[in-house]
């Protein structure tokens, strides 16, 4: 248990996961038959890997990698997009560093960046409106993508933009939800989940009861969990009390962060701009019901699809498939662990992604070689 | 790129467009308080935010921002953050 000396309080994790072996026996969890837990966020997914929790709880208890990182959800098509976007002489393109890598049919952003595409890495959608300002004879296309923490920061720069008159600034938007994935997964009936730990940040914008469908229609625990190593192992804890009592409820670990209701004012601003797509495309999951988000009809002055015919906005739209080889949708839905992947490593390194759960350190591939590599090895001997 | 880093509110830049100047771990970066500006701005100064893309999330105490940041140092996302906004510094300037 050496990676216990890593906590700040060790005394306090030993105490943790003492009480979580006393669970998980008590419920007669094994290797063999395993209570399984999905972390939906991409975040949680790297702290698990980054302290080795998962090899730290009692055998019986397996983690599965849930879909929340926005890079890895991405469709190629998506990147082929932002590509054609990027292309375009009078636009300058701009996105989180995130997304530069993430590989599409032609190329990533980096390569057209690196072919001479005007792209630049912002850190806020602010700094693509103030691009704006600063370049009146240029078309800024600001790329939205992420979940619910995310989204308010592109409506409020849009509703900015509005106010100030500014119209050569538009979103590219490809926003997506939490809670829609997760009804699609617990309708999957190949998924064998047994509770979730929720996400924090997703969850401090939009609070715990879009999460209630989860107990009251499907009858699972979930928890919504700070990203600390000792929060996620108390999360992991009150999940495994509610399956031993018998209960399905929506608690809140992380209630220092996380308010019952959320933030008002960062829903009222995605309400205004946004509105629900009848659904969306997810790579390794498919079209999913109201997953993503589309901007309104009173913000089509800024919106990248209306303004360019790109996208869903596009008359006729290319279906890619995933590259040759790639199981990043059996990863990404707990049926395939990344190293069982045979592109894992070989025709996929961090460096060189192939699939886009390689991209990021959120994703479930790179988590395995960055922090698994003895791990890797083990499980191919 | 889901977590929010925190910072303390030092200064209102600009009241009409709520936007305030912040420091996150020695660097300061202008943010949006809008998330977060529920009463006068001048409540929010000397506070720690937890501040995502640019937007103060949420309003959160001097322990939770200490943890938070130590959390993100744990994962190399406090690091990456901070790259990520120079980034955007470079961006705003046109050097490529
Ligand atoms: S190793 Fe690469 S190709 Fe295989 S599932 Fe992971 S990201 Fe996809």
């Amino acid at each position: 248990m050496k990676y216990v000396e890593e906590f700040r309080d060790p005394v306090a994790a030993r105490g943790v996961l003492a009480a979580i072996t006393a669970v998980a026996d008590r419920i007669g969890a094994t290797p063999e038959a395993p209570v399984r837990i999905m972390e939906i966020c991409g975040g949680h997914t790297h702290a698990i890997f980054r302290y080795g929790l998962d090899k730290m709880v009692h055998p019986g208890i397996e983690f599965i990698h849930g879909p929340g990182c926005p890079v890895c959800v991405l469709p190629m098509a998506r990147v082929d997009e932002c590509v054609e976007l990027a292309e375009r002489p009078e636009v300058i393109f701009c996105t989180f560093g995130d997304a530069m890598r993430v590989p599409g049919t032609r190329k990533s952003l980096l390569q057209a960046k690196a072919d001479g595409a005007d792209i630049r890495m912002v850190y806020s959608p602010l700094d693509a409106l103030e691009l704006a300002r600063r370049n009146p004879d240029r078309e800024i296309v600001f790329f939205g993508l992420g979940f619910e923490t995310t989204t308010p920061s592109t409506a409020m720069s849009v509703q900015q933009a509005a106010r100030d008159g500014v119209m050569n600034f538009s979103i590219f938007c490809n926003h997506i939800t939490v809670p829609a994935p997760l009804r699609a997964l617990l309708n999957d009936p190949h998924m064998m989940l047994d509770g979730f730990v929720g996400p924090g940040h997703v969850s401090m914008v939009i609070g715990t009861h879009p999460y209630d469908f989860i107990a009251e229609e499907f009858g699972k625990p979930i928890v919504v969990a700070g990203f600390e190593p000792l929060d996620l192992l108390h999360s992991v804890l009150m999940v495994l009390t509610q399956i031993a009592e018998g209960r399905a409820e929506v608690e809140n670990q992380y209630a220092r962060v996380v308010p019952e209701h959320g933030n008002p004012i960062s829903i009222a601003a995605v309400d205004a701009v946004y509105e629900p797509r009848p659904s969306f495309e997810w790579r390794g999951l498919g079209e999913i019901d109201a997953s993503g988000l589309r901007m309104r009809d009173a913000f089509r002055a800024w919106d990248a699809e209306a303004k360019f015919g790109v996208g869903y906005g596009a008359e006729v739209r290319a279906a890619t498939p995933e590259p040759e080889g790639c199981a990043c949708g059996a990863v990404m839905t707990g049926r395939m662990k990344p190293t069982a992947c045979a592109q894992f490593g070989k025709g996929c390194t961090p460096e060189m992604p192939l699939g886009a759960l390689m991209v990021s350190s959120e994703g479930a591939c790179a988590a395995y070689w960055q922090y698994g590599g003895v791990r890797a090895l083990e499980a191919a001997e | 790129m889901c977590l929010g880093i925190p910072g303390q509110i030092v200064e209102i830049t600009d009241a009409d467009r709520q936007m305030a100047m912040a420091d996150v771990s020695g660097v300061r970066r202008e943010v949006s308080l809008t998330p977060v500006a529920t009463g006068p701005l001048e409540d929010l100064l000397g506070q720690w935010v937890l501040i995502h893309v640019g937007f103060a999330m949420a309003v959160i105490d001097a322990d939770e921002a200490a943890a938070t940041l130590e959390a993100l140092r744990g994962l190399g996302e406090a690091q990456e953050t901070l790259e990520a906004m120079a980034e955007g510094q470079r961006a705003l300037e046109g050097v490529q």
